[in-house]
């Protein structure tokens, strides 16, 4: 065993190597390197950190949508604040004793010997007067950094707004270097495009001596980083539509979306109310982000993408046709009468062929049309019949975006509701329903829900004869302004393009000759094609709906208009339609009548049906 | 009990290598280790003391507000702790190491089981009134009586595989626990037992391929792939050249190259592709801290502007700045070595690392007097530990050690980590002091 006895002389060698690395290693770092003595001369050593400048975001003309607007930080440093008059201090920045003494705790709190923000955003003209004052105020300091800045009031919701990061996303490991008080995408584009936008923070290693005196950069700045900035963008967004479309919506509530059909680019995006994206900056910003949040007419709501428990209406008719010509069971030349005792309808000719009955929107014809698509006698078992065309068809209806997220490019949206065998089953049973059950799907009521974006997309499908591309809001990342190719990707429908015909003319004729009169642009040479809608509203006045795209030869604009409590599409959303595309495609609006008769909001006290 | 305690009291204290027949446990006690121990704790504790320390706002060392104070509440129970360790009869730690051991076990796969993450880590155990202890520390003096245990049996053989695995599953059994507590760095530990091993009889083949291994494991990220296999070839060509028995092995230098090929590779996936991140950036730090000294560089970078700023003889008790600038993160605990570079400077840090060798070294010493191999095995795992800590500790505040959340004996704050020490030490001398009743039973 005495060999393995010597085996303590090889252990107690290793101790000894260990223990001379160290000391000598220790020499190195202690007494040759001069570098580490140089700081302890100056005796600490302050990060600076380099914020970059947030991207920019401009309309599809060119115009800032988004800039940055310096702001001042007043920052403290515990440790050095001393014999501060806290009175005067408060006075200065407008604040009560109570709260100055508050802040003082909480950056306390926080370190001793870091700075913390003691006033975020200071304005121009508070940062003036304060700058004059410092002096009598140890410990403090101005920090100028960027905030968001609008050179308008559109667009709120899509453009989303940022904010200092919350504790919890700290936490989480996605948001990896991020620190606190950095400023983060909240909500909107802000958010969706947070790794392009923010840039790279870079950070400045300053030496200082016992008083806070600069010093100089630590190691000729050797562990410096530049900051970069973000990248710019460029929305599909054209401002001044957007803020024409604001102007028609002020005081209303719902939501427009036009996009153009060939790009799934939006053109448009108006949540009502809206608001400006500037109240989110400054330091108010809290204040106001409650005050919205709480009002009853929920303005944080987004609706082109969250509204999306009501159903569509008539417009959803179209959709059925399409569907009903591409099984077969229909051809433009079906007629069927108007036969009241099947679904209730208004005063018009019968019977109607294709083009007619969605001219007119004729509720029984397309009952029949619905019941041929949906029990075409695949099964004797009328019940199973009825599940089978209710399952096939609902895959149909899906291809159309319908039922599910498009994948718009900001967060938040929702995919709406598209009736299916298991929802009935559910509710009635297996085998207990038929289409006596269902048939207001026919018409766009019962268990259809649809958001505006959707609506809008089903319009660019029709626009396009059959593929919509999705919808997006940004076209391009950085300065060579290269389309993002993911936002441009095409999703055809089941549904071959000549089906479209019929339902395209049917629709020129609801805009020249039919419920949506009031959009029309005849006058200057322009064929909409349009088609309205109700929404039936349990709670209160129906919603009006108006779909609509054009030029008919050339589709240049697809969009969707939804007003809150609108009674009649034809009364109140289609004039907004009419003035939009017109507004669009000539950046003029020769309609004025209509123009007046949608800012009178008259079309809210015409007697409800 | 109280006799002999007034027997100690009474002076006939220092006598390391005494060869009287003294029947009492703190006659015969290793009194010279006690001091070294003591030194440690005490300088510990005014380090500890230092870290919070602010010229502004003096708080006293005692009070209970600061880590100060509280740490010494820990040596007070600390020092109760190891009067009950010696006057338990000794023979307790052999004949129980095994129900230790599992009772150990069953503690950390409770721990894990109900234990509320601390900072992703699911080690702590409260035990309510702001208590909390951390089992994966007890595992380490059960795990070194399990394993002295086990080698120390009359019918173990070495060279069987059986007996291999078995002591392979004690000694990392609680580390696998461990590492599921997210602990990784208290479960590296257990790795510092191969010493013990080697000692025991281990071929040092294992010792020897074990370092090759770590170096090429830390080449691999240093070094661009295809320059280190191309060095490592040359370096295979030229041993083959100069010495002819390896040229007639050929075809295992062949293998022995596929080998370290494979692990190059695997070294490299390991770590991009299986590592947590915050793993990745310990790696990442140890070998390039200069690439983002803002981030995963930070606490090496500013740990070693603290310890640099110290110069030869430091700026003196107190009067350190970076620590008490708060730039160096986890400054009580797993830092706490820059305070000693930054205020005693070379001169103090030289001192405090031979005083860690003095002790390591008079450990062995301990262990080779054991008359049996249960007490000389239990010794060298308790160096093996206390290395495998002072090692990594002290190696990471200086660039030389990847930064493994490890305290530094008897030094850092804490309680788990101080009674955890405490207790692998005392165990040995409690061992140590009764180790001529061997011969007489």
């Amino acid at each position: 065993m005495n060999y393995l006895e010597n085996r303590k002389y090889v252990i107690q060698a290793i101790f000894l190597v260990v223990g001379v690395v160290y000391a000598l290693r220790l020499f190195y770092i202690q007494v040759v390197d001069s570098s580490y003595k140089q700081a302890a001369e100056t005796n600490a050593i302050k990060t600076v950190i380099q914020y970059p400048f947030r991207g920019l975001i401009y309309d599809r003309n060119g115009e800032l949508l988004v800039q940055n607007t310096p702001v001042y930080d007043l920052m403290i440093v515990p440790k050095e604040a001393r014999n501060i008059d806290t009175l005067r201090l408060a006075s200065m920045l407008d604040i009560t004793l109570e709260d100055a003494r508050e802040r003082f705790k909480k950056a306390r709190a926080y370190s001793w010997v870091k700075p913390s923000i003691f006033q975020q955003m200071l304005s121009t003209q508070d940062f003036a007067h304060i700058q004059d004052n410092l002096i009598d105020f140890p410990g403090f300091y101005i920090n100028a950094r960027t905030a968001r800045g609008y050179p308008h009031q559109s667009l709120g919701h899509a453009l989303g707004y940022i904010a200092e990061i919350s504790p919890k996303q700290l936490e989480d490991s996605t948001y990896a270097g991020y620190r606190p008080g950095d400023y983060i995408g909240k909500a909107g584009i802000e958010m969706a495009y947070e790794k392009y936008l923010m840039g790279k923070r870079g950070v400045k290693y300053k030496m200082v001596n016992v008083r806070g005196i600069d010093k100089g950069s630590f190691k000729d700045g050797a562990y410096d980083t530049l900051s970069i900035a973000g990248q710019n963008m460029v929305s599909t967004i054209d401002l001044d539509l957007q803020a024409y479309g604001e102007h028609l919506m002020n005081g209303a509530k719902g939501s427009i979306v036009a996009i153009e059909p060939k790009t799934g680019e939006i053109l448009a995006y108006i949540s009502a109310p809206f608001y400006d994206p500037n109240l989110f900056t400054g330091k108010d910003y809290g204040k106001n982000y409650m005050q919205l949040l709480q009002d009853p007419d929920k303005t944080m709501f987004n609706r082109p993408i969250m509204a999306d428990r009501n159903p569509p209406g008539s417009i959803f008719k179209l959709t059925q046709a399409l569907i009903a010509l591409e099984d077969g069971v229909i051809n433009p030349n079906t007629r069927y009468a108007c036969n009241k005792s099947l679904v209730n309808c208004h005063p018009h000719p019968s019977p109607l062929d294709l083009r007619g009955a969605v001219q007119h929107s004729c509720n029984p014809w397309f009952f029949q049309a619905y019941k041929a698509l949906i029990n075409q006698g695949k099964s004797k078992n009328t019940f199973t019949d009825t599940s089978i065309g209710l399952r096939d068809w609902r895959e149909h209806v899906l291809t159309f975006g319908f039922g599910k997220k498009l994948g718009i490019d900001i967060p938040g949206e929702k995919s709406g509701i598209i009736a299916s065998t298991d929802l009935y089953d559910r509710v009635y049973g297996k085998d207990r329903w038929k289409y006596s059950t269902i048939y207001s799907l026919s018409i766009g009521q019962g268990e259809l829900g649809v958001t505006p974006l959707q609506m809008a997309n089903f319009m660019a499908v029709v626009a396009n004869k059959g593929y919509y591309v999705t919808p997006h809001l940004i076209r391009s990342i950085g300065e060579d302004g290269k389309p993002l190719a993911e936002n441009y990707e095409r999703h055809y429908t089941s549904v071959k393009p000549h089906h479209f015909d019929p339902i395209i003319e049917g629709m020129a004729e609801v805009v020249r000759a039919g419920t949506g009169r009031k959009a029309s642009l005849g006058k200057v040479g322009i064929t909409v094609c349009g088609k309205t809608g109700t929404a039936q509203n349990p709670q209160g006045p129906d919603h009006a709906v108006f779909v609509a795209f054009a030029p008919m030869e050339d589709p240049k604009i697809a969009i969707a208009v939804y007003v809150e409590h609108g009674k009649w599409g034809g009364q109140s959303a289609a004039p907004i339609a009419g003035l939009m595309i017109e507004q669009y495609l000539t950046d003029t609006v020769t309609i004025k009548e209509q123009e007046k008769w949608v800012l009178s909001r008259e079309y809210l006290n015409i007697k409800s049906k | 009990m109280s006799t002999t305690q007034h027997r100690v009291l009474g002076g006939k204290i220092v006598q390391p290598s005494s060869r009287r027949q003294s029947t009492s446990v703190f006659g015969n006690l290793d009194w010279f280790t006690v001091l070294i121990y003591f030194v440690l704790v005490a300088l510990g504790w005014m380090n500890i003391y230092a870290v919070v320390y602010s010229p502004d706002n003096v708080v006293n060392i005692f009070s209970f507000d600061i880590n100060s104070g509280k740490q010494l509440v820990w040596i007070g129970t600390g020092v109760i702790l190891m009067i009950v360790l010696l006057v338990v009869d000794n023979k307790v730690y052999e004949h129980l190491a095994y129900p230790i051991y599992g009772a150990i076990i069953l503690l950390l796969l409770f721990t894990l089981a109900v234990a509320n993450p601390v900072a992703g880590s699911r080690s702590w155990l409260d035990l309510g009134g702001g208590i909390r202890l951390q089992p994966a520390e007890l595992a380490k003096f059960a795990t070194a009586l399990a394993i002295s245990k086990f080698l120390s049996q009359v019918s173990l053989r070495q060279q069987r595989m059986k007996d291999q695995m078995i002591l392979a599953a004690i000694t990392f059994l609680p580390a696998v626990i461990i590492i599921l507590q997210n602990e990784t760095g208290s479960a590296l530990v257990f790795g510092a037992f191969i010493l013990a091993f080697f000692r025991e009889g281990m071929s040092p083949l294992i010792l020897i391929i074990g370092g090759s291994a770590a170096a090429i494991f830390i080449l691999t990220l240093l070094v661009p792939k295809l320059y280190l296999l191309i060095g490592i070839a040359a370096l295979m060509g030229l041993a083959m050249f100069l010495d002819y028995r390896l040229m007639r092995r050929f075809k295992t230098m062949i293998a022995l190259f596929v080998l370290v090929l494979g692990m190059v590779f695997s070294v490299d996936y390991f770590v991009n592709d299986i590592l947590q991140p915050h793993q990745q950036n310990r790696i990442k730090a140890l070998i390039n801290p200069e690439a983002d000294p803002l981030g995963y560089g930070w606490n090496v970078t500013q740990s070693k502007i603290a310890i640099g700023s110290g110069g030869f003889w430091g700026k003196g008790f107190l009067e350190g700045t970076q620590t008490k600038f708060d730039f160096v993160p986890e400054q009580s605990t797993d830092f706490i070595f820059c305070t000693i570079g930054e205020e005693h400077g070379w001169v103090g840090s030289t001192i405090l690392i031979a005083l860690f060798l003095l002790l390591m070294m008079r450990i062995v010493y301990i262990a080779e007097r054991q008359k049996s191999v249960f007490g000389r095995t239990y010794g060298y795992c308790v160096v093996s530990v206390i290395f495998f800590h002072f090692v990594i500790n002290v190696g990471m505040t200086i660039g030389l050690a990847p930064v493994v959340g490890i305290p530094l004996p008897f030094f850092s704050y804490g309680g788990s980590s101080l009674w955890s020490f405490t207790i692998l030490l005392f165990i040995l001398l409690a061992i140590d002091a009764n180790r001529n009743r061997e011969l007489v039973r």
